[in-house]
């Protein structure tokens, strides 16, 4: 894409009009993205997009802000980096700011209260639901390590209240050393 | 000083939070409701709610949320710039390493050991929202003589909605907020 200032708006408006639009997080926004770029503008190929996809959803953090950094670091270096991380913020950022003014002002208006509190309980639906689908894939696997990750996590955060961080860090160093370890036979081994 | 705690909150939210969706649930938990108490668990469960209905990313949008609410614009504004900087770093390094070597292994490795660790803290942390929905208190423990009847069934029903028709989570959260808000209301109206 050529740099000048019409495809810098035109990335801004792009990014900003899908972070807009796409309700529901970071496995909504990745397909979302690629419809936009691969087939709307076709700036972008599918194999390309694939890729960035996968770094985005290996990186931390929102999946949506690390897929528009590297949307647009493809398409127009550091810059269009900046410009498509701008137009992914700028509407949760309008839209939670208008809404946390509103939020202090009415919390304790009655019929808000008794919303809020029914919304509660359908929250913890969408949480559970969410749990039991990625609960499900990990005990269908049936492999001793994801599961003894698991509950040595729940029983750490839940029963002991250590720190997530601390939890994250081990759980991660762990699972690397496996990988490394499990990878090393295969090396070895003549013929492979 | 405040500004300077908010960033690094949510420098640290960003930077562990791996997997996308809700992954950033527990973390955002950990630091704004048991570390620095900004919120209130059940303004915390607010904030899902709404996070859940509104576009963009949970980390962002509570990043916002707690920013307005601490410090007003600025504070959002500094949040919010904590919450995606890590991702830039990080999202850099990565697309470097994939360019170089495609498949990484030790990502992979670590992104495995991952999984199911964030799996659990995630319902660790929907254990506690569910709790205060249920008992109107952090944790299941002591009498179940104030159980929410209303909430418990919110949350069966929510849950069957999601799983067996597929509901949008948006509608379910209309759903029980319309229906619950309104049991509520009219069980306050008629106990006074």
């Amino acid at each position: 894409m050529e740099r000048n200032v019409k495809n810098y708006l035109k990335l801004f408006i792009s990014t900003f009009l899908v972070s807009a639009f796409t309700f529901g997080g970071g496995y909504v926004i990745a397909p979302m993205m690629k419809k936009k770029f691969v087939e709307e503008l076709r700036c972008i190929d599918e194999e390309e997009m694939l890729n960035i996809i996968a770094i985005a959803q290996s990186s931390p953090g929102a999946i949506a802000v690390n897929t528009s950094i590297l949307v647009g670091w493809q398409l127009m270096g550091i810059l269009g980096a900046l410009v498509s991380i701008l137009g992914t913020v700028l509407p949760p950022l309008i839209i939670l700011s208008v809404i946390s003014l509103f939020y202090s002002a009415v919390r304790n208006n009655t019929v808000v209260n008794a919303l809020l509190k029914g919304m509660m309980a359908g929250v913890c639906a969408v949480i559970f639901d969410v749990l039991i689908s990625m609960g499900s894939k990990i005990v269908v696997e049936k492999k001793l390590l994801p599961i003894l990750l698991m509950l040595f996590a729940f029983l750490a955060h839940y029963i002991y209240r250590v720190n997530v961080i601390y939890i994250i860090l081990i759980c991660g160093t762990i699972g690397a050393l496996v990988s490394i370890y499990e990878s090393k036979p295969e090396r070895d081994k003549p013929g492979r | 000083m405040i500004y300077l705690q908010l960033f690094w909150s949510f420098f640290q939210i960003g930077l562990f939070s791996f997997g996308g969706g809700l992954a950033a649930l527990p973390l955002i938990q950990n630091q704004v409701v048991d570390i620095h108490g900004w919120l209130t668990l059940s303004e915390f469960a607010d904030l899902i709610s709404i996070s859940e209905m509104t576009p963009g990313p949970i980390a962002i949008n509570s990043a916002t949320f707690v920013g307005t609410q601490i410090a007003g614009l600025r504070g959002a504004l500094i949040a919010t710039f904590g919450s995606i900087l890590p991702a830039c770093l990080i999202v850099s390094l990565l697309a470097w390493l994939y360019v170089r070597y495609k498949e990484v292994t030790v990502i992979k490795g670590v992104l495995a050991g991952l999984r199911p660790t964030v799996m659990a803290l995630i319902l660790s942390a929907g254990l506690s929202i569910l709790a205060l929905s249920f008992l109107g208190q952090d944790r299941f423990t002591g009498n179940l003589m104030s159980l929410d009847f209303i909430a418990v069934i919110i949350f069966i029903a929510g849950l069957i909605l999601l799983r067996k028709l597929k509901i949008q989570p948006i509608m379910i959260l209309l759903g029980s907020g319309i229906i619950g808000g309104a049991c509520y209301i009219l069980i306050q109206h008629f106990a006074s």
